[in-house]
């Protein structure tokens, strides 16, 4: 770990000019990967600017009848909030299928979204890794690329997001707010994350200096049809290999909408609307979620040890769709 | 009259200690101008450092000096000195900062002591070190072909009878299998951490995390070149070690390197990360063939294993003999060789050797029993070894058959439909799976003191280690119940260089022996006892015999005539003295132990649920039926069964450092990533304890718990996961992907 200073920013203001002052600085809200990170010299700021007293606090209404998540609140308060368990309750189930209870009490909102990869390659500052140190070389391409990407990877990166919660989000079609120096503006859910491409020390759009404000959910929740399912290593406290967040809005015996947002599969939660699409007007049943599945996986590559991926994320989803029909 | 302590579940004398933090660890003591050191490990697997650049490290704040083979104080020259212990009878032990050679990644390859832990941390990573980087060979499995025999083994392998080839026919059922694990860490929650007080006379006292501190005082002793008089090394309180502790790790070579080089307390602790850098389980391949005649007698068993060892020193462990001893058979055929790779030399890990060589025999046995078509309990009880076969001697006891009646009937196990894939709940498949389980009953040489004060308080003592196992709370336990005092007035020590010698604390051999220490410490107290009763001119004790007098509620009694008594205080009064001591050292009986063979064993029933979607694996219900015989505490004794049951569970689902040969570096080296079980993989799980007697294993008849809860728990997960999916898998772990 290196040395660095520390402040608390009491406002929004203190906040973006306390970390102007160095090109190594970050925001820290709970913590609970970036001081992990720190801790193996992965990540080395030089100044951390504390934002937990910033006005981010709120689960709120907001006036399309959708919900605002504030980017302080932690990631137990939003799961176990009356308004989230009832209309998205999707949103709840997949909060709790991450981490540990202490870790959720601590985790924010917005630091999950920010959360990075846990390839081993990133961890290890004695292994090359492109996301870490650009240029350095994949570690994973040719190593043990078990919990490796299967979609939108490339010959520069092949880690995954490791949220849950995102995943959840992408499926509803969240919508992230953010501000900066240069004023506010929102950010659709899929363009939140990027893919690795030839710059993989990127994880996200957001601008240098920029700060997640709140989250939207929109009005409809698939509150009626939906199942979040995490396949991991063991029962608990493990990072997906695949999961699923699925939901389903039936009309007259036939879908009127669907959402399927995979994890543990791509550098961000991966959504085929191409699939939902096919989907929508279809009468519910295996076959059509067989197909679905198929579509989706059609683009997915293997690096070797991932293989099982592929199959693994087929069955997931016919599994999914069909728990969530019957929810 | 007070109850009997002993088979009592008295809750752990130092639970609330532990609980309370008041237990301290080694790095956990604190001394005035102690000073830290970090570790800087090396990022390659073999070759040279070419160039170490300390400068901007020393420019840090609090930085006082940093260590590497470029400055270390003159050591030990010979091998020997190296020698701990537990090292392997050949080889060359590591020695840390000897060359500018890379042996293994994660090496130490320099030591940065600051003010403070953080100071030291910060400045570890500005040391910049250049290598020459060489080839290295960590490829386990591309190696195999490589393998030498052992020049030295701690277990000799035997063989009987012909060779299997010779001996199965044509009319015989054949199962030719093989079965593979690779690598797994010690991971007990406290990492290994070194405390070192250095004293003005150039003495040290040392705080170490071990399972022997005479261990670690000698190696100390020898490599430092340092009277053993001058070393007093400490560990009374131990956060689990399984065997991690058995050799010295290379923070106490570091802490104590610093703090005669700078005449200042250091403290040196591992991170979670250097936890992968030295001891660990073997990777193992293994080769069995089985013959047995349509009856399903075996008539010929081959067993053959190659293991991993390091460069440095050839680490043996005794995997292939159990093929020869856990059923009847007359022709046994075992082999056991060693493929040398560039990592650091294998350490014993809970039951090393049987864990993962009766894990293939049984997963085999089972194999074979749905070759003959016959129950897999029905095939072990067809071939049950009633005698000793090495030798033909009987065993000094054997409730096996007690196990798996007990066992099979807890579990429910009759009702098992044997068809593979025949069991469902809901969408899931059942399996049901059993093993056996076989662990050595050792004795070793202990010393105990026993003392017995004034005011009634009994002390018992000897250098043995509590690592978690319950040794202080059977120490307490035996003595009050031999002395005839409540468990409260009776103190147990452990853990210091000090006291009584005894040997390093593994292989289930520390209840049975030290114990029988005590029994004999307390023997001798209360002969002295007796004989100080007698000197008054109208003792009533006066012609008893010792083995006439009774030692409860705090008195000497004459045995049949309790009126005749008087209070173990008194004779101490009488006689004017504060304490009254004994001294035993304790000796296996090995001419009375060699007619007999002496083992530990258990039957393991699991039921597994399996998901055939997505390939999950639930462990749903366990039962464990031991025959350890006495069961000093059958609460810490539970304790120790379900521990090693987890431990089962993991090895068979979970637990695997993985090496990645681009780097020859074991790349999930955190507890996020390598991954233990945690509770909601874990069961409700049922231990049986069968009653066993015996009188020839130690003076005690206590054979010890530390290790049969382990072995055969993952072959009766794995051959669950067959029965409810038909698919024999078998590398470890059986994780999901190769269910799908």
């Amino acid at each position: 770990m290196n040395r660095f200073t520390f402040n608390k920013a009491g406002n929004i203001a203190d906040a973006f000019s306390s970390q102007q002052q160095s090109d190594f600085s970050k925001f820290i809200a709970g913590g609970t990967n970036l001081l992990d990170l720190m801790k193996e010299n992965v990540e080395r700021p030089d100044h951390l600017t504390d934002i937990n007293a910033l006005p981010f606090q709120e689960i709120g209404m907001n006036e399309d009848g959708g919900l605002r998540l504030g980017a302080l609140v932690t990631n137990a308060d939003t799961a176990y909030h009356p308004e989230v368990e009832k209309r998205y309750p999707l949103i709840s189930h997949a909060i709790l299928a991450g981490a540990s209870p202490q870790l959720r009490n601590k985790a924010t909102n917005g630091g999950n979204l920010l959360q990075r990869t846990r390839c081993y390659y990133f961890y290890d500052t004695a292994l090359p890794c492109n996301k870490r140190k650009p240029g350095s070389g994949c570690g994973a391409l040719q190593g043990f690329n078990r919990i490796h990407a299967i979609f939108g990877t490339s010959d520069h990166c092949i880690a995954t997001h490791p949220s849950d919660f995102c995943v959840a989000l992408a499926a509803l079609g969240a919508r992230v707010n953010v501000t900066g120096p240069s004023g506010e503006r929102t950010i659709e859910f899929e363009d939140f994350h990027r893919l690795p491409e030839d710059t993989p020390e990127k994880d996200t759009n957001l601008h240098p200096g920029e700060l997640v404000t709140s989250i939207d959910l929109p009005e409809y929740g698939f509150h009626e049809n939906y199942k979040y399912l995490k396949i991991r290593d063991r029962a608990s406290y493990a990072f997906a290999l695949v999961s699923v967040a699925a939901g389903l809005k039936i009309n007259d015996g036939k879908i009127e909408d669907v959402r399927i947002a995979l994890g543990g599969v791509a550098h961000k939660p991966w959504r085929n609307k191409e699939a939902e699409n096919m989907l929508k007007g279809t009468t519910p049943e295996k076959s059509a979620f067989e197909q679905a599945a198929d579509l989706i996986l059609k683009d997915a590559r293997g690096f070797g040890h991932n293989d099982f991926k592929i199959i693994l994320a087929k069955r997931a989803i016919v599994k999914t769709l069909s728990e969530a029909l019957n929810s | 009259m007070q109850d009997n302590p002993i088979g009592k579940p008295l809750s752990r004398v130092d639970g609330p200690l532990k609980v309370t933090g008041e237990a301290k660890y080694a790095a956990e003591y604190h001394f005035p101008g102690m000073v830290y050191g970090y570790i800087v490990s090396s990022k390659i697997a073999k070759g040279k450092i070419q160039f170490i650049d300390t400068a901007k490290a020393m420019e840090a704040e609090g930085v006082i000096a940093i260590y590497s083979h470029e400055n270390v104080p003159k050591l030990a020259r010979l091998d020997l000195s190296y020698k701990d212990h537990d090292a392997p009878l050949s080889g060359k032990p590591f020695r840390p900062f000897y060359t500018d050679k890379i042996l293994f990644s994660q090496q130490p390859v320099a030591l940065v002591i600051a003010e403070t832990f953080e100071q030291a941390r910060y400045a570890a990573s500005l040391v910049q070190i250049r290598y020459l980087v060489a080839k290295h060979t960590t490829n386990f499995e591309e190696n195999l072909g490589n393998s030498h025999k052992p020049s030295l083994n701690r277990f000799p392998i035997k063989s009987r009878g012909k060779k299997a080839d010779k001996i199965i026919s044509e009319g015989d059922v054949r199962l030719d299998t093989e079965y593979l694990h690779m690598y797994e860490h010690h991971n007990p929650m406290e990492m290994h951490a070194t405390t070192v007080q250095y004293h003005d006379d150039g003495s040290l006292t040392v705080y170490d995390k071990t399972q022997g501190v005479l261990n670690s005082r000698n190696y100390l002793a020898d490599v430092f070149k340092l009277s053993k008089k001058k070393i007093r090394v400490l560990s009374p309180f131990v956060g689990g070690a399984f065997g991690s502790g058995l050799r010295p790790q290379y923070q106490a070579f570091m802490a104590v390197m610093a703090a005669l080089q700078l005449k200042r307390p250091v403290k040196v602790s591992l991170t979670r990360q250097q936890m992968f850098s030295f001891g660990h389980r073997p990777a193992t391949h293994q080769r069995l063939t089985l013959g047995a005649s349509p009856n399903a007698q075996l008539k010929a068993i081959k067993h053959v294993a190659i293991a991993e060892t390091s460069q440095l020193e050839d680490y043996t462990e005794n995997v292939v003999n159990w093929s020869g001893t856990l059923y009847q058979c007359n022709n046994v055929e075992t082999n056991y060789r060693l493929v040398p790779l560039d990592i650091y030399t294998p350490l014993d890990m809970r039951a090393p050797g049987g864990a993962t060589g009766v894990h293939a025999l049984e997963c085999a046995m089972d194999e074979l029993a749905y070759k003959l078509n016959i129950d897999p309990l029905e095939l072990r009880l067809i071939n049950y070894a009633e005698r000793f076969q090495d030798g033909d001697i009987p065993f000094s006891s054997k409730e096996l058959k007690e196990c798996y009646r007990q066992g099979a009937e807890k579990f429910g196990w009759s009702r098992r439909n044997p068809e593979p894939r025949s069991m469902k709940d809901d969408n899931q498949l059942v399996g049901w799976g059993m093993a056996t389980g076989i662990w050595e009953a050792f004795h070793v040489p202990v010393r105990a003191h026993v003392k017995l004060s004034i005011d009634g308080k009994l002390s018992v003592s000897t250098a043995t280690s509590d690592f978690g196992t319950g040794t202080y709370t059977i120490m307490t336990q035996t003595a009050a119940q031999l002395m005839g005092l409540p468990v409260t007035d009776v103190e147990a020590k452990l853990g210091d260089t000090n006291l009584a010698w005894a040997p390093l604390s593994g292989g289930s051999f520390t209840a049975g022996s030290v114990t029988s220490a005590i029994k004999a410490a307390c023997d001798g107290l209360k002969k002295k006892l007796l004989k100080l009763a007698k000197k008054a001119s109208n003792s009533p004790f006066k012609k008893l015999k010792p083995e006439q007098a009774e030692f409860n509620d705090g008195y000497m009694y004459v045995t049949g005539n309790p009126e005749i008594r008087i209070k173990l205080t008194d004779i101490l009064q009488s006689e004017k003295t504060n304490t009254l001591e004994a001294k035993a050292f304790s000796l296996p009986n090995v001419l009375k132990q060699r007619k007999y063979a002496r083992y530990t064993h258990s039957a393991v029933f699991v039921e597994v649920k399996v998901d055939e979607d997505l390939g999950t694996v639930h462990v749903s219900r366990v039962v464990s039926a031991v025959a350890a015989g006495k069961i000093l505490n059958p609460k810490t004794a539970h304790s120790q069964i379900i521990g090693g049951l987890v431990w089962g569970i993991g090895m068979a689902l979970h637990e695997d450092s993985v090496m990645d040969n681009q780097f020859g570096r074991f790349v999930n080296h955190n507890l996020a990533e390598y991954h233990i079980p945690v509770n909601a993989d874990i069961p409700e799980m049922d231990v049986i304890f069968v009653n066993e007697h015996d009188d020839i294993v130690n003076p005690m008849g206590v054979k010890g718990l530390g290790e049969i809860g382990v072995v055969g728990t993952a072959a009766a997960v794995a051959n669950a996961i067959f029965h409810a999916t038909g698919k024999r898998v078998k590398k470890l772990p059986i994780t999901l992907d190769t269910l799908l």
